[in-house]
């Protein structure tokens, strides 16, 4: 029996962390809420590359060419008048679409080949965007992308837009849990760890999987749509494969698979760097040895440590209530 | 009436190895066949023809009436069949518990429903009943990588049961289980089968587990069925003392 405190802490520790994300604006300079509204636009992609890769198991290198999918949209479309909103719509059918035509090579190579499969689509979206001048604006990009009005309040400051990032974070993850924690959710695990079983089940193995990454692909496009009037201004650059690579560290380091590690891998990936400014040029040699050291430590993850240590106390507990009682089966293996 | 299962003539080859080579027999309502025949002779491999993981060289797969040869798994079993395998495969990240609802949602409503319906698929109360026939009840919300080798082993075989197939085909369910957690297996095997009236197809090096608990046996030999007969028949049967049981 779990007692009654130890079941609080998790939603008391979800409250706290929800109320410090709304108080956070108040305390910080323009610069900061910029760094905390990236944090929650990023951790959005993060989330998608989490169900894709972490719950379901399909190895992708591709999410920051979606980022970039709905960054285009939203800038295309905005700056030709359209309501963002429109544009988030577009962009979620568009990405959904896209997502769910490179899942079919899944259907056929996994592991590395895959990623390969995924890393060519990366590149061949990066030089659409870099090329495609008459629709993206080439290298030069596209300029003065509008903030909102979302029911008569503009969101042109920093910390108006901020809420709105925020919100979006917040209706993203709901939307996330409520599918981790659905039958999909336990489907995309079963993919993940055993796909022959899986389908000796009953599950639809090849429907699961594009769903993966199509359902992944579409949060990837919902973050890019709002990166773009969070920057105001999209280039190719930000959308290269180092932003997919990026956010695969992201859901590794937070700890693929579950939940919450998207939003420690964004906030170690966004804000470490940040506040280790203070070693001016060390900066991202600390930031990369302390991500080496941490991936050796646990390559599992930040919220994998965490894991195994609940995991060990769970069992250690178990077992003494099991010696206790007394036992209805035989337990281990013939000699 | 008519069989459950009917495996007609069928052969798979792998390059030059002719794994199985013609082998027919069906299987009929309510009853427990056994497959038996030494390391190699093909059994595993009749096993994955049947239920859709190989496709078969040639020879065709008929579950009550209807071809089913050539379906994948998930279709094989969203029309009732079910299977354990050689090796352990339940989920160890997920509970007991989580294990049997897996089991079991994807016969619930259409993806969409189960979308947006109830994180377990309503499933709940049967997997706890299902727990609580196979005696798990202490180990429901247990991990099952955290479980011993014949728990799992009994998990893997209680998750073949969730969706209330019409045929089970199970691989080895004795292997490396030791005598009382064997027992215990083949004790709710049959009050399944005889409760239920449930059809079971079962390969098994266990000579005491086959013969006591399947009503036919088939000997497979080098690919090629060498006998089918009642526990009795197979015994007295020269062909299989000399290939297999030995004297």
């Amino acid at each position: 029996m779990i007692p009654p405190l130890a079941r609080l802490w998790q939603p008391a520790a979800l409250v706290l962390a929800i109320m410090l994300l709304i108080a956070l604006p108040f305390g910080l300079e323009r610069y900061g809420i910029y760094i905390l509204s990236l944090w929650a636009v990023t951790t959005i992609a993060a989330i998608g590359l989490n169900l894709t890769l972490g719950y379901a198991g399909q190895i992708s290198l591709a999410q920051g060419a979606f980022v970039g999918i709905g960054a285009y949209t939203a800038a295309i479309m905005t700056s030709a008048g359209w309501p963002l909103l429109v544009a988030l719509i577009v962009a979620i059918i568009l990405c959904f679409a896209v997502g769910w035509l490179l899942g079919y090579p899944a259907l056929r190579v996994q592991h590395h080949y895959l990623a390969f499969v995924t890393l060519a689509f990366s590149t061949l979206a990066f030089l659409v965007f870099r090329n495609e001048q008459w629709l993206t604006g080439g290298i030069y990009g596209i300029f003065g992308i509008p903030r909102p009005t979302i029911f008569g309040f503009s969101t042109r400051s920093a910390q108006a837009f901020y809420y709105v990032c925020l919100g979006a974070l917040g209706a993203v993850s709901l939307m996330a849990w409520w599918l981790v924690r659905s039958p999909w959710g336990r489907a995309f695990t079963a993919l993940r760890e055993n796909p022959l079983r899986a389908q000796s089940l009953g599950i639809d193995t090849r429907r699961y999987t594009l769903m993966a990454f199509a359902i992944g692909s579409a949060i990837g496009g919902v973050s890019g749509v709002l990166y773009a009037p969070l920057v105001e201004f999209v280039d190719p650059t930000p959308f290269s494969l180092v932003l997919s690579l990026n956010l695969l560290l992201m859901v590794i380091v937070g700890g693929q698979g579950f939940f919450f590690g998207p939003f420690l891998g964004a906030l170690i990936a966004v804000l470490l760097p940040e506040w280790l400014r203070f070693t001016k040029g060390y900066y991202l040699i600390i930031y990369a040895l302390v991500v080496m050291l941490l991936l050796i430590w646990s390559p599992s993850g930040i919220l994998g440590i965490l894991d195994e240590a609940l995991t060990r106390r769970k069992t250690r507990r178990a077992s003494a209530l099991r010696a206790a009682a007394r036992p209805t089966l035989d337990e281990g293996r013939a000699p | 009436m008519k069989p459950v299962l009917e495996v007609r003539d069928i052969h798979k080859s792998f390059g030059g190895i002719h794994a199985v080579r013609g082998v027919s027999f069906d299987v009929r309502p309510g009853e427990i066949l056994g497959i038996i025949g030494p390391n190699g002779c093909g059994k595993s491999t009749l096993f994955n023809c049947i239920l859709g993981q190989l496709p078969p060289s040639s020879g065709e797969v008929w579950l009550e009436g209807e071809r089913v040869t050539g379906l994948r798994p998930s279709q094989l079993n969203r029309l009732g069949v079910s299977r354990t395998f050689q090796l352990l495969q339940v989920f160890p990240k997920l509970s007991v518990r989580e294990n049997l609802i897996l089991a079991g949602q994807e016969h619930r409503g259409s993806m969409l429903s189960r979308l947006l319906g109830p994180g377990d698929a309503g499933l709940t109360p049967d997997a706890d009943k299902m727990i609580a026939f196979f005696k798990m009840q202490h180990l429901a919300d247990e991990r099952a990588g955290g479980l011993s080798f014949g728990q799992q082993k009994l998990l893997d075989a209680a998750m073949a049961f969730m969706a209330g197939p019409r045929l089970v085909l199970l691989d080895e369910p004795a292997g490396g289980v030791n005598l009382t957690m064997l027992g215990n297996l083949k004790e709710r095997l049959k009050a399944i089968n005889e409760e239920q009236g449930a059809t079971f197809v079962v390969i098994e090096h266990n000579m005491d587990f086959v013969m006591s608990l399947c009503s036919r046996v088939v000997v497979l030999a080098e690919g090629k069925v060498l006998a089918i007969g009642t526990p009795a028949d197979i015994r007295a049967n020269q062909a299989v003392i000399d290939a297999y049981l030995g004297h």
